[in-house]
């Protein structure tokens, strides 16, 4: 059984969150994630779950860690400056191996920046942004029915790996509607939190959470055990859509919303005669580096061409993976601006010409 | 024989690692005690922050978390959501609560949080050996006051407690002392009662605790029982500050 509904994608967060088991939301306004609060101040009390309103980022984030750290399925969400906030909580949550998920709806900075869509937070979420060593699982979807389906499973992903998942949208994904099929009976997957500290629920087992570890020995050891789930991570949870991929020539790389665009572009440019292809990164990380640099080996390929709502991030991660073998090409808009089809397909005629 | 004293359960028993003369080690068992009598050790849940008592979860017989620096009652507002039926504390020193934990502290207050915390007040920070805290005294000498608190340049100290007995959320708070045998059985009587209206669920519990460091006052064990009663108590005077049930059963 299912239900069909026009949604917006904050909305369709929020709703999966609940689908997912998530009974426990802490947050902080801001735009342009508010949706996902105001849908959850309300749902929450449907199922007998929590809203809580929190006095800040920083506090959300560490009330996060309290409650995941006490066993339950939590979520937060905020966007690009409120997630610079909870940066110190994420490392706590890292280090404490603390299953959470966190929605980062970005907007366009640096600093308070703008409200618009953007994609200038891929560093920050992919690569750290707090201290220490330590990955976050990133999904990105760019379109609401994938961003209510990412939204589970970063619930799963997050108990199975005792890691924080961020569900990483541009503006324009967050806000956009679309119908989702919301399933009626979701098959949960209900783990077992025997390292909780819950009030010795777990038997009666003194538990502690903790990311402190004075002795280097033993902080190493955690770190190298933390770099082998990371591994593992990597070799099993990646996820990547291509299309047009047999004989493109030149093969556009992007993520969220700019993906959306690429489709358009690759159609046009077909109609023109010129192959194109697209690598949308569905896992930001684990990167999927081996289709990108499969791919880069191709001699059908003559170049990549990455999309990205930002000064040029995620192609830095292209680079390392085509390593190379291939000119890869950057166009990124900034700001809020949203590059048209019409450009996308301006620089796609001039890199076929050979004239970019 | 019969046994008149014995270490509380609520303890592990691994030795802790704190300074001659200072109190935290009596701190400790006193919150341990209640936590025994209460026969709530195997349901409590406690929030450990940062400064010397980082690692009190060893300590604590109860499950514990490990905050960081001033988020501890964030922390224990998630773990109390999750677990309302549980006990839950935190254990916080005054650089965590009155400085980087302010707005946590404030609002976990104000929401008429159901936790309890323990604030150890010793006018200092003590683990990264000594700074000026929001507690210290004027004219107090610390490593970043070598010429003693001067409010002109580095404004006055702040009492935790006046300032959140205020709030609505608070339900009791009150504030007493390490420095005699009698003000430390006060201090029982004052957690048992913060840790029984949490579990009545009257709301925001608070004890601050004035408390030695004698290793970064550089005063020692005796002096610093006595610095507490001659320097400390004018400035944070010792009492109820916020008891809802007052009237009451007090």
């Amino acid at each position: 059984m299912s239900n069909r509904v026009l949604m917006k994608g904050n909305e369709a967060i929020a709703e999966a969150a609940v689908k997912a088991g998530c009974r426990h939301y802490f947050g902080y306004p801001i735009t342009p994630q508010t949706e996902i609060a105001h849908y959850l101040a309300k749902r929450m009390k449907d199922v007998d779950g929590v809203f809580l309103q929190a006095e800040s980022e920083v506090a959300a984030i560490n009330m996060v860690y309290g409650a995941a750290g006490a066993g339950a399925r939590v979520l937060t969400s905020s966007s690009s400056p409120g997630i610079s906030l909870k940066q110190e909580g994420f490392s706590y949550i890292a280090g404490a191996e603390i299953p959470s998920v966190v929605v980062n709806v970005m907007r366009c900075g640096p600093g308070l920046g703008g409200i618009l869509p953007a994609q200038g937070d891929y560093f920050q979420c992919v690569k750290g942004g707090g201290h220490g060593d330590y990955k976050n699982l990133v999904l990105a979807a760019s379109g609401v029915q994938e961003l209510f389906s990412l939204t589970m499973e970063a619930f799963d992903l997050a108990d199975k790996y005792r890691i924080l998942v961020v569900i990483l949208a541009d503006g324009t994904i967050g806000q956009m509607m679309e119908p989702v099929i919301i399933p009626e009976d979701t098959d949960m997957k209900i783990f077992d939190k025997p390292w909780a500290a819950s009030g010795k629920k777990g038997g009666n087992v003194h538990h502690t959470i903790k990311s402190i570890y004075i002795d280097p020995v033993v902080l190493e050891g955690l770190n190298n055990r933390l770099q082998s789930k990371y591994r593992e991570i990597e070799a099993n949870e990646v996820r990547v859509e291509t299309s047009a991929l047999e004989d493109a020539e030149i093969v556009i790389t992007a993520f969220g919303t700019c993906a959306r665009i690429a489709k358009n572009v690759i159609k046009e440019a077909a109609r023109e005669g010129i192959k194109v292809g697209l690598i949308r990164p569905i896992t930001l990380w684990p990167f999927p580096v081996e289709i990108i640099s499969e791919t880069a080996r191709k001699d059908s390929v003559k170049a990549f061409l990455d999309i990205e709502l930002n000064a040029g991030q995620m192609v830095e991660d292209v680079r390392l993976a085509v390593n190379g073998k291939k000119e890869v090409l950057f166009h990124g808009r900034t700001g809020g601006m949203i590059p048209s089809q019409e450009e996308i397909l301006d620089i796609v005629r001039r890199i076929a010409g050979g004239g970019f | 024989m019969e046994k008149v004293f014995k270490i509380t359960k609520g303890l592990t028993g691994v030795p802790m690692h704190y300074c001659p003369g200072c109190t935290h080690g009596i701190v400790h068992r006193l919150v341990a005690e209640v936590l025994e009598e209460m026969d709530v050790i195997e349901s409590a849940i406690g929030v450990s922050s940062v400064g010397c008592t980082y690692n009190n979860y060893d300590y604590f017989a109860c499950d514990m978390l490990q905050a960081a620096h001033g988020r501890a009652p964030a922390v224990a507002t998630g773990v109390k959501r999750v677990h309302p039926g549980s006990l839950v504390f935190t254990y916080q020193g005054d650089g965590d609560l009155a400085a980087i934990g302010t707005a946590e502290i404030v609002h976990a207050a104000a929401r008429g949080e159901r936790i309890t915390t323990i604030f150890v007040n010793n006018a200092i920070y003590g683990m990264t050996s000594g700074q000026m805290a929001p507690t210290t005294l004027i004219g107090q000498v610390t490593t970043t006051t070598p010429f003693g608190r001067d409010a002109a340049i580095h404004g006055y100290p702040i009492r935790m407690s006046e300032m959140l007995s205020t709030l609505d959320g608070a339900a009791f708070i009150q504030r007493v002392s390490m420095h005699d045998v009698r003000n430390v059985r006060e201090a029982k009587k004052a957690i048992t009662k913060a840790f029984r209206l949490q579990s009545e669920g009257a709301g925001f519990t608070m004890v601050e605790i004035l408390s030695t460091c004698p290793t970064n006052w550089g005063i020692d064990p005796v002096g610093s029982l006595e610095w507490i009663k001659e320097m400390m108590i004018p400035q944070y005077p010792l009492g109820v500050y916020k008891d809802v049930t007052a009237g009451g059963d007090k």
